[in-house]
C-alpha cells in the first residue's frame, strides 16, 4: 500500500519486550506525566468558566476597566491559557519527549533492519 | 453554530446592499486559481497515500492553515459576528468551545494518531482490537458526522446565495447549490487530498486577511479603545446587558442546562471530528503534526479574537436592529459591516470568501467520508484485505460522485430547513461516538472490541435518539418538523447525556468483554504511538 519501501521496518521488532523496557516505560511516564495534569487542568478551568459565564451573571458582569467587564477579561484568559499551553507542550516535548523517543526508534530500526 | 438555521431561514429573500456581480467576480476568480492549482497538484496523484493523504508531503504549517480553513466554516465566521452583534457576549461563548477544544487535539491524539494510523480515524481504533466489527463501527459514524455536517454546510450555501448574490427565487438558489457541488466533485476527483488542501489553504489564507483587515479597521474607528467600541455598541444597542452574558443561554434554566451541554460536546467533538483527524495524515511525521496543530490554535485563536471585535463592531456601528432588519438576519452582520467599511469590493471579497469557505469544508468532508468507504467498508470489509489500491481508490472516487450528488440533492431537499441541529448533531456525534474510544484505545490497555463497539454504537444512537425526541426536531415553531409533538427531551444539545454515556459504555463493554485481545498488537501499538517507529513516511516523488 505505502510506496515507501521501508514500511516495515518494524516487522523484526519485539514489540512486548519493547514495551516492557525501561527506556519506554519511561518515555512512556515522561509524556503521561504531562498530558494529563495539563488535560485535567485546561478542562477544568473551562468548565469553571462555562458555570461563571452560565450561572454568575452578576459576577461576570463586574466592570473591570472602563467598559469591559469580567466576562471578557476570563474569556480572554482562555484565549490566553490555550495559546500558553499550545507554547508549554512544544517546549516540553522538544525538550523531554522528542530526544527520548527519537532514541527509541532509530535503536528500534536498526533492530528491525536486521 | 446555531446561526446555520437563520442562514437557512434567511432563503427567499434578497440584499439590497453591495453589487452581486462584484461578489459573482472575486469568487470566480477564487475558484479559477483554485482550479490552477489542484491540476497542478494533481499530476502526483498516484497512490492511494498520494489520494486519501496528499503523499504525507505537507509541511505542519500548511497543514495547519488548511486544518484552520476546514475548522472556521461560514457559520462560524457570519454566525458568530451576528450571534455577537445581536446576542451580545453569549456569542463569545461560542468561539472559545471551539478554540479550547484544540486542546485535546494537541495533547491527546494528533501525534499518537499520526504514528499508528494510516487513513483514516478506524485504521487507529482498530489497530489492536477485532478488525471487522470496530472498523465498521468506526466507518458508520464516520460517515454519519461527514453527512449531518455536509448536508448542513450545503443547507447555508442556499442561504448565502439569496444574502450575497440577491438570487431570491427557489430554482436560482438551487442552481447555485449544483454548482457549488460540482465544482467540489471536481475538486475532489482530481485534486484528491492534495487539491482539497490547496483550496482550504487559499481560504483560510483570505479569510483570515480579510478578518484581520475589517478588525484594525474598525479598531482604527475607536481610536484602538476596544472599551470605547463596547460602549458604543452598548449605547447603539440601548441595552447595557449585551455585553454580559445570559441575553441567550440565560433565560431559563433548561436553557442554562442546554448550554453546559453544547460546552461539552464542543470541546470534546473537535478531536473527534473524522475530517479533522483526516488531516493528521497529510504531513510525514508526528512532529509535523504537532506542528499542525499549534498552527492551527494560533490561526483559529487569532480568528475567533477578531470576530469578537467585528462582532461588537457591527453592533456599534450598524446596530442590532437594522442588522435583524436585514435580508438574512442575524448573518448579514459581518457583510453589512463590510459594506460599511470598505464599500463594494470590501463586501465582494468577504462574500466570496464565504462561498470559498462553503466549498472548501465540502470538500473535505467528501474526502473523508469517500476515503472512510473505500478504506475502511469497501477494502477492509466487502473485499476482505484482498484489494489492490487501485481498485481502492476506484472505489473512492465513485464514492466522492455519490456523495457530492447526495450532497447536492439533500442541499436543494433541506433549504429553507432547520438545518442547525445538523452541526450541533455532527459535534455531539463526534464526541461521544469518536472521542471515547479514540481515548480507550490510546490510552487504556483494558479497552476491549466490544467496549469499541459498545462505546460507538451506544454513543451514535443515543447522540441521535435524543436529537429526534428534542425540540429541534419537533414540537416548537423552529423545529424541523413543527407539525407533529414529540418532543420529551428538553435539550437541544445531546451531549451531557451521550457524551457520558459512551464513556460508560466502552468502559462496561471492555470489563464484561471475556476475549482476549492480541498482545502484540496492543504493545506495538503503544509503542509506535510514542516513538513513531514504523509510521506511515512521506511519499517520494
Amino acid at each position: 500500500m505505502s510506496a515507501n519501501p521501508e514500511h516495515d521496518v518494524s516487522a523484526g521488532v519485539d514489540f512486548v519486550k519493547e514495551s516492557q523496557s525501561e527506556e519506554f516505560q519511561e518515555l512512556r511516564k515522561t509524556h503521561r506525566s504531562f498530558v494529563f495534569p495539563m488535560a485535567i487542568f485546561f478542562l477544568v478551568w473551562y468548565f469553571a468558566y462555562v458555570l461563571l459565564a452560565d450561572y454568575f451573571h452578576d459576577f461576570m458582569s463586574i466592570k473591570v476597566l472602563g467598559n469591559i467587564n469580567m466576562g471578557i477579561v476570563l474569556g480572554l484568559l482562555q484565549f490566553v491559557s490555550t495559546f500558553a499551553i499550545t507554547a508549554a507542550y512544544v517546549s516540553f516535548s522538544n525538550k523531554k519527549l522528542d530526544p527520548k523517543a527519537t532514541k527509541i526508534r532509530e535503536r528500534l530500526e536498526r533492530e528491525g533492519v536486521n | 453554530m446555531n446561526q446555520l438555521s437563520i442562514l437557512a431561514q434567511a432563503a427567499g429573500e434578497s440584499t439590497q446592499v453591495g453589487n452581486p456581480l462584484v461578489n459573482i467576480a472575486i469568487f470566480l476568480a477564487f475558484v479559477g486559481v483554485t482550479l490552477v492549482i489542484v491540476l497542478r497538484a494533481s499530476k502526483n496523484n498516484k497512490t492511494a497515500a498520494d489520494y486519501y493523504a496528499g503523499g504525507r508531503s505537507f509541511s505542519g504549517t500548511q497543514n495547519g492553515t488548511a486544518i484552520a480553513g476546514d475548522y472556521l466554516s461560514a457559520a462560524s465566521f457570519l454566525g458568530i459576528v451576528g450571534a455577537i452583534a445581536i446576542q451580545g457576549y453569549d456569542g463569545f461563548l461560542y468561539s472559545i468551545g471551539f478554540l479550547v477544544a484544540w486542546l485535546v487535539a494537541l495533547l491527546l491524539v494528533a501525534e499518537l494518531l499520526r504514528n499508528t494510523g494510516k487513513f483514516t480515524m478506524a485504521d487507529v481504533l482498530s489497530f489492536r482490537l477485532k478488525q471487522r466489527p470496530v472498523r465498521i463501527a468506526a466507518a458508520i459514524s464516520t460517515l454519519a458526522v461527514c453527512v449531518f455536517y455536509l448536508l448542513a454546510q450545503m443547507a447555508g450555501a442556499g442561504a448565502l446565495v439569496s444574502l450575497l448574490l440577491g438570487i431570491d427565487e427557489k430554482f436560482g438558489q438551487s442552481l447555485v447549490i449544483v454548482i457549488v457541488g460540482a465544482l467540489m466533485i471536481l475538486y475532489v476527483l482530481v485534486g484528491g487530498m492534495k487539491g482539497t488542501t490547496w483550496v482550504q489553504i487559499i481560504k483560510a489564507c483570505l479569510l483570515i486577511a480579510g478578518a484581520l483587515i475589517m478588525t484594525v479597521w474598525t479598531l482604527a474607528l475607536f481610536g484602538f479603545n476596544f472599551s470605547e467600541l463596547l460602549g458604543k455598541a452598548a449605547e447603539v444597542a440601548g441595552n447595557p446587558e449585551i455585553l454580559n452574558p445570559g441575553m441567550k443561554y440565560g433565560v431559563s434554566e433548561t436553557s442554562k442546562l442546554d448550554f453546559i451541554s453544547l460546552a461539552l460536546a464542543l470541546v470534546l467533538g473537535t478531536a473527534g471530528l473524522p475530517h479533522v483527524l483526516m488531516r493528521f495524515y497529510t504531513v510525514p511525521t508526528a512532529k509535523e503534526a504537532r506542528k499542525s496543530v499549534v498552527w492551527a490554535i494560533w490561526l483559529i485563536g487569532a480568528f475567533y479574537l477578531f470576530t469578537l471585535v467585528l462582532g461588537f463592531g457591527a453592533g456599534a456601528l450598524i446596530g442590532p436592529e437594522r442588522i435583524q432588519a436585514a435580508p438574512g438576519g442575524v448573518n448579514s452582520a459581518a457583510p453589512l459591516l463590510a459594506y460599511e467599511l470598505g464599500g463594494t469590493v470590501l463586501l465582494g471579497l468577504i462574500s466570496a470568501v464565504a462561498f470559498a469557505t462553503i466549498l472548501a469544508v465540502v470538500a473535505g468532508l467528501t474526502i473523508t467520508a469517500a476515503a472512510s468507504f473505500a478504506h475502511d467498508v469497501y477494502a477492509s470489509v466487502i473485499a476482505k484485505g484482498k484489494s489492490t489500491p487501485e481498485k481502492e481508490m476506484k472505489v473512492a472516487r465513485r464514492t466522492v460522485l455519490v456523495i457530492g450528488v447526495f450532497a447536492i440533492a439533500g442541499g436543494i431537499g433541506a433549504q429553507g430547513q432547520n438545518v442547525a441541529f445538523l452541526v450541533a448533531l455532527a459535534f455531539a456525534v463526534a464526541a461521544s461516538a469518536n472521542l471515547p474510544t479514540i481515548l480507550y484505545s490510546l490510552f487504556w490497555k483494558g479497552f476491549k472490541t466490544r467496549g469499541a463497539v459498545w462505546s460507538m454504537y451506544g454513543g451514535l444512537g443515543s447522540a441521535l435518539l435524543l436529537i429526534i425526541i428534542s425540540p429541534v426536531f419537533s414540537g416548537s415553531e423552529t423545529s424541523m418538523i413543527p407539525s407533529i409533538d414529540m418532543a420529551i427531551f428538553p435539550l437541544a444539545n445531546p451531549g451531557i447525556v451521550s457524551i457520558p454515556l459512551a464513556f460508560f459504555l466502552g468502559w462496561l463493554g471492555s470489563v464484561t468483554d471475556k476475549g482476549v485481545e492480541d498482545i502484540t498488537k496492543q504493545a506495538e501499538m503503544e509503542v509506535r504511538s510514542l516513538t513513531g517507529v514504523g509510521a506511515e513516511k512521506a511519499v517520494d516523488h
